[in-house]
């Protein structure tokens, strides 16, 4: 039971790396290919494509979460927790007139990109470490 | 610094010797990476290097073209525009059209009305654009150095010297009619430096040189009378003046002398006040133009042009005098032309800065051409220290009690070398909240100011150089546009002052059309004008320029048609037919809704227009495609046919449900092949299909002090589909003729992100609200002839080491520094935020390029260049001392709404409180000499807490006042996206007293008298029964007329035989033959002149119901919900003391 569960949690955090990378990556492209003044992808199309991932990686954090409540793992729970909230959160928290999480009229606003791209960062750290827990439990 | 100061340029910057050391002090640190590999690209250098210059135009002639000589404009950019919008194929060709003429479907093909032919009595004025020009264009003659070195070893440097009249600065003059055009140039010999080998002369060397032999392109010869130019330009050189301006007459000039007060300019009759003046006190007049600076083929030597600096990059050959100038001519205290007279130098606070330069002038005996002009163009200020110590003067808030300027005071100028200062961008273009630019993110903070700059970019111009080339000279790895700034280190290379990039000088570039010689690359008229517009290639483009587009898109419920909007606009619009913007090839459309979508066939060859009505708003589709949109010259006669019987086509409908969404959706579908201009006509709130709103207002909650709900869209349609509008290049504008809740916060989301623009009229009626329909006919009227620009992208670079990170406008950021612009017109004004991200230590000048590209309405595409050089400085009292009041207002007014949306209302204007109280408490832990007591703040800044106060007393951001939620996201949207002048008077309206105007201090202009009554403070403390006050605030005038105003102003002005007899809602001012009425007239029209959009007028009588709407704008006094302005004044005293 336990090993599958981990076997489980560790596909689902292969998933979130997965994606974590890829929101990255585009996060990064949008910075050094911004900066370097070829407007490569635009923000429009940017947006949507992470906009299609916020409710993905919602359901592969809330997966992963309740997976380590019901084998009572607490620690990668409580680990797990505040990651999963947060991404609810800002779901939530998203104004009735936005495009999602990501808005392609504001990204370039107020450092959002920034925040965004330092969010992104710190899921893959944080991705990561899970990893290397399911790996060696 | 004033154009009148600006005559005498060479007083203070001819000749006066810099060491090298300086030099090298200033520009060592920019030569990092591109500047060291020059020498090995560039096969040539080594023999410039070793040639004297005075061989330089034959070098140029016959050596090898440089390596590395790409066109540089050519690769690169043409990938990034339109990035959206390829692959679509252009134009509709005829017969490929899909007519999904399902049968599923209800379409109806109708002729319900049928009318007689039209008969039109109207008479257009054909107003080709050239005509219009209206001011003579006088040579007015540069007083600028010629750059020694030409006679390589000779001691004698010539100059010749034009006396020049006062308004004759290169960039911003005045072209009056009675200049100096006949005087004859008187030549000076100037003499040799002292030391050659060490001192070096500068000279900036943009300016005229002795033998006026050549016209300039386009400027006449000396004697010659006024012309436009663009007439002398038959030659190769392409260079034409911009004539497509009807409302060119408006900016053709500011008051010559900007610092002083218009009252000391000298009376009529001299140079100068012949100009055409304006209230807004531009000064230096804005962006009359440049071409007349007549340049003469002598030749120059190179080092000594602006910036050098690369001493061993250049490898200049010993012994030849005059080298190299600093990098650029900043240069503390040489902004007054009286530092000629050796004056005590200012301590230099950055030692370690370059830019500093020692008096070490020339003893220069060249008498100023006019002493009498130049004592008065001083007449404001006394020299760059006893300037700055002006602006830093502390204020003790609490105790002065007249702040406020008698005029409205004009923005501060940067602390440039005169050089620089006159090729600078007009401030009215490109204004920066810092005139000072601190050198560090953490000297930014300290002062606790934002550091933004406000664009006006695509502002009505009356001159504006215009340039046809093939290569457009850009920096090849930041791809700046060449401007005045750049440095040329040599011939053959100049120094990108955004990135610092060695780029070379292309073969083309070499040839100057202005002198039609040879290698004058400094001369070109990119180099002399910081506003120019070029005349793009295909390389710019990704599909042939679009033609002009207009659809109108008419709200016909019952609704619309009980407001009876649709007569005044078919009025409107058949009067500008032939006025719209365009040439041969505008297409013209017309989609009305209701329940239902109608379209108009207007193909040409039908007796008259066909109606199709699509009611499957669901799913909206477009009948027909290639007779929807129609050629307008080809199809008039049933555009008027259209027109004529529009407005008696719905008069009796019952339909009271309003389809916006899906005529949006098939505007959309209309245009998208083409992109243009939808005009969306609405009067209430869209009821049907996508995009339908509820009403969210709750007029209990109006006046609330609490937090304001609903000021962000309701949903994300309008959103979308405009940035799908902004992919195809369409522009929405919106025009709100409601007088209930239409839910603005969600509508003008579709002109926000389109580039449009938005205009609302609360409770309008064509019979009831006579004002109302009064300022809907001006603003259409100047809507539908304003220029325009298609498909237009918009670019901001700043100095390395500067990032822009916020943008407030009607646009959509499509990647880091880049706005599209479907459209763009002539009224909108930009802001952006910027950090600094790296120090600007290395550097003494910052600079700022905005390039508008577009499409005119005649097919061409076009890219307008606005370069703004700022100095940086290393001093928090600097700081302040540069601080521009106005646009730091307008910034935070932008930053606020911001807030207001994406947190709330009381944050925003908590943080507008904050934002005065931090910046205070920052001069006061600064100022360390400051009394404890009072609120002291220096005098850039004393109207800083006014502001503010006013600005939390607008509509957008008040509480406690009954305001409809409509309208105070309208004032939302204005703050937004007006250019900075008009946020100004909105913010804080100009107060004059009209009835006993005097001449004295009078402006006379041509053959008329304008009184010029001082600015009142915005206080019912300054009105008196006895008086009659007009009250500017930028869309609305308000005549106040006080109880026992004086009889002969009512009977005089106002045409009636007492205060008793005079109507309630009067709106014009008749015209009377009195002295008292014309001097009013003449008054109220010329602070008119500058204004695109004429205001709505009302006179307001004492007793009136209508007096409130006068007494909000008097910001200073105290309302129920808020501060007074001494009460603020106290309260942020509290907050600082905490």
């Amino acid at each position: 039971m336990e090993a599958a569960v981990f076997i489980l949690s560790l596909v689902d955090c292969c998933a979130l790396i997965f994606l974590s990378v890829y929101f990255f990556i585009i996060t990064l492209t949008i910075i050094t290919l911004s900066d370097l003044e070829c407007d490569y992808i635009n923000a429009r199309s940017c947006c949507s494509k992470l906009n299609k991932w916020v409710i993905p990686e919602m359901i592969a954090q809330a997966l992963a979460t309740v997976l380590m409540l019901v084998s009572m793992h607490w620690f990668v729970f409580l680990l797990n927790l505040p990651v999963a909230s947060w991404d609810v959160y800002r779901y939530v928290k998203v104004p009735m007139g936005n495009m999602g999480v990501y808005d392609p009229t504001e990204i370039h606003n107020r450092g959002q990109l920034k925040s965004h791209m330092k969010e992104a960062m710190i899921k893959l750290g944080f991705h990561l470490l899970c990893f290397f827990i399911y790996l060696y439990r | 610094m004033s154009t009148q100061g600006n005559a005498n340029p060479n007083s203070s910057v001819n000749n006066y010797s810099m060491s090298s050391t300086q030099n090298g002090g200033g520009a060592a640190p920019c030569q990092n990476g591109p500047g060291q590999m020059y020498p090995a690209m560039y096969t040539a250098s080594s023999y410039y290097s070793s040639a004297p210059p005075a061989a330089y135009p034959t070098v140029a002639g016959h050596s090898a073209p440089p390596t590395g000589k790409t066109p540089v404009s050519s690769t690169g950019y043409s990938g990034n525009y339109y990035q959206s919008s390829s692959g679509l194929s252009p134009y509709p060709a005829p017969g490929t059209h899909q007519y999904s003429n399902a049968p599923g479907q209800s379409f109806q093909q109708t002729a319900p009305y049928a009318m007689p032919a039209g008969y039109y009595g109207q008479v257009y004025s054909h107003p080709s654009q050239g005509q219009t020009q209206p001011q003579p264009q006088q040579l007015q003659p540069n007083l600028m150095p010629a750059s020694s070195g030409s006679n390589l070893g000779a001691p004698l440097y010539p100059i010749v010297s034009y006396p020049s009249a006062p308004g004759s600065s290169q960039y911003g003059t005045l072209r009056s009619s009675q200049t100096t055009a006949g005087q004859p140039p008187v030549s000076t010999v100037m003499p040799p430096p002292p030391t050659q080998s060490s001192l070096q002369q500068y000279s900036q060397g943009i300016g005229a040189t002795p033998t006026p032999a050549q016209p300039g392109y386009g400027a006449p010869p000396l004697s010659q009378a006024a012309t436009v130019n663009g007439q002398s330009n038959a030659v190769q050189q392409h260079y034409d003046q911009n004539l497509h301006n009807p409302m060119s007459h408006h900016y053709a000039a500011g008051p010559p002398n900007s610092q002083g007060p218009d009252k000391e300019r000298p009376p009529s009759g001299t140079p100068g006040t012949s100009v055409h003046s304006s209230p807004q006190h531009h000064p230096g007049g804005d962006s009359s133009s440049t071409t007349t600076d007549s340049a003469s083929p002598v030749p120059n030597s190179y080092e000594s042009l602006e910036g050098g600096g690369y001493s061993d990059l250049a490898a200049p050959p010993a012994g030849v005098p005059a080298k190299q100038a600093p990098p650029f001519g900043y240069n503390y205290p040489t902004m007054h032309p009286a530092y000629q007279q050796n004056p005590a130098p200012k301590p230099n606070p950055s030692p370690s800065h370059g830019g500093y330069n020692p008096p070490g002038y020339q003893p220069y005996s060249q008498p100023f051409p006019s002493l009498s002009e130049l004592s008065s163009a001083l007449g404001g200020l006394g020299g760059v220290s006893e300037l700055e110590a002006e602006t830093l003067r502390p204020v003790n808030l609490l105790q002065e009690r007249n702040i406020l300027p008698p005029k409205r005071a004009p923005p501060p100028e940067p602390n440039l070398s005169n050089d620089l200062r006159k090729v600078n961008c007009s401030p009215d273009t490109f204004r920066c909240t810092l005139t000072n630019i601190p050198q560090t993110q953490a000297l930014l903070n300290k002062a606790r100011l934002p550091l933004g700059l406000l664009l006006h970019p695509f502002r009505d111009l009356t001159q504006l150089p215009v340039i046809t080339s093939n290569t457009i000279v850009r920096c090849r790895s930041c791809r700046t546009y060449i401007n005045p700034f750049v440095s040329f280190l040599d011939q053959r290379r100049w120094k990108c002052n955004l990135c610092y990039r060695v780029n070379d000088v292309p073969d083309e570039f070499m040839y100057n059309p202005v002198t039609r010689s040879y290698g004058e690359p400094h001369k070109r008229p990119e180099v002399q004008n910081s506003t120019v517009e070029f005349i793009a290639s295909s390389d710019y483009m990704l599909r042939p320029p679009q033609p002009a587009v207009y659809l109108f898109l008419l709200d016909v419920s019952h609704n619309a048609v009980e407001s009876g909007y649709l007569n005044v606009f078919c009025q409107s619009l058949l009067d500008n037919l032939e006025k719209l913007p365009g040439d041969t090839r505008t297409h013209i459309g017309f989609v009305t809704f209701d329940s239902t979508v109608h379209f108009y066939n207007l193909q040409e060859g039908l007796s008259q227009p066909q109606m199709l009505v699509v009611s499957d708003i669901d799913d909206v589709f477009i009948p027909t495609h290639d007779s929807l949109l129609v050629n307008l010259k080809e199809s008039k006669e049933l555009v008027k046919d259209l027109l004529n019987a529009l407005p008696g086509m719905f008069t009796h409908t019952r339909e009271t449900q309003s389809a916006l969404g899906p005529a949006l959706q098939a505007a959309y579908k209309l245009m998208s092949p083409t992109g243009g201009r939808v005009t969306v006509f609405q009067t209430q709130l869209p009821t049907l299909g996508a995009g339908l709103l509820q009403s969210r207002e709750d007029p209990n909650l109006r006046s609330s002090t609490k937090n304001v709900l609903h000021l962000g869209p309701a949903t994300d349609f309008y959103k979308k589909l405009a940035l799908d509008c902004s992919g195809q290049q369409i522009g929405v504008d919106l025009f709100l003729l409601s007088s209930q809740y239409s839910d603005l916060a969600s509508l003008a989301c579709v002109s926000k992100y389109s580039a449009g623009s938005v205009f609302y009229y609360p409770s309008f009626h064509h019979i009831h609200n006579t004002a109302q329909k009064q300022k809907f006919q001006k603003d259409l009227q100047r809507y539908l002839t304003r220029k325009i620009g298609f498909e237009a992208v918009m670019r901001i670079r700043c100095t390395k080491g500067l990032s822009i990170h916020t943008f407030h406008g009607n646009f959509f950021v499509r990647s880091t520094d880049l706005l599209s612009l479907a459209n763009v017109n002539p009224d909108s004004g930009f802001a952006v935020q910027m950090s600094i991200e790296e120090s600007l230590a290395d550097t003494s000048l910052a600079c700022f390029q905005a390039a508008l590209l577009y499409t005119s309405s005649k097919g061409k595409r076009r890219i307008r260049v606005h370069t703004l050089c700022l100095p940086v400085v290393s001093q928090l009292s600097e700081v302040f001392a540069g601080a521009d009041i106005q646009a730091i207002s307008c910034l935070l007014a932008n930053m606020a709404i911001d807030r207001s949306i994406s947190s709330s209302l009381s944050d925003a204007r908590d943080a507008l409180v904050n934002a005065v109280v931090d910046c205070l408490t920052a001069y006061r832990a600064n100022g360390s000499n400051i009394q404890p007591s009072g609120l002291i703040a220096p005098a850039a800044l004393r109207l800083f807490p006014l502001y503010v106060l006013a600005l939390l007393k607008q509509k957008a951001l008040r509480t406690g006042t009954s305001t409809r939620l409509d309208e105070r996201v309208f004032s939302m949207c204005e703050l937004k996206s007006q250019p900075l002048q008009q946020i100004m008077r909105m913010v804080h309206p100009d107060l004059y007293r009209i009835d006993n105007m005097t001449e004295q201090a009078a402006l006379h202009l041509n053959d008329s008298v304008i009184p010029q009554p001082p600015l009142l403070q915005l206080t019912a403390e300054k009105l008196t029964r006895e008086g009659a006050f007009l009250l500017d605030c930028g869309s609305v005038m308000y005549l106040w007329v006080g109880k026992c105003c004086n009889e002969t102003f009512i009977r005089d002005v106002l045409g009636f035989q007492n205060y008793a007899s005079l109507p309630s809602n009067m709106t014009e001012i008749p015209e009377l033959q009195t002295t008292y009425s014309e001097r009013t007239r003449a008054f109220i029209s010329w602070l008119l002149e500058s204004r695109t959009f004429l205001p709505a007028f009302h006179v307001v009588k004492d007793d009136a119901s209508t007096k409130t709407s006068f007494f909000q704008h008097l910001v200073e006094d105290r309302t129920e919900s808020a501060f007074s302005y001494y009460e603020f004044l106290l309260h942020i005293q509290q907050q600082m003391s905490k």
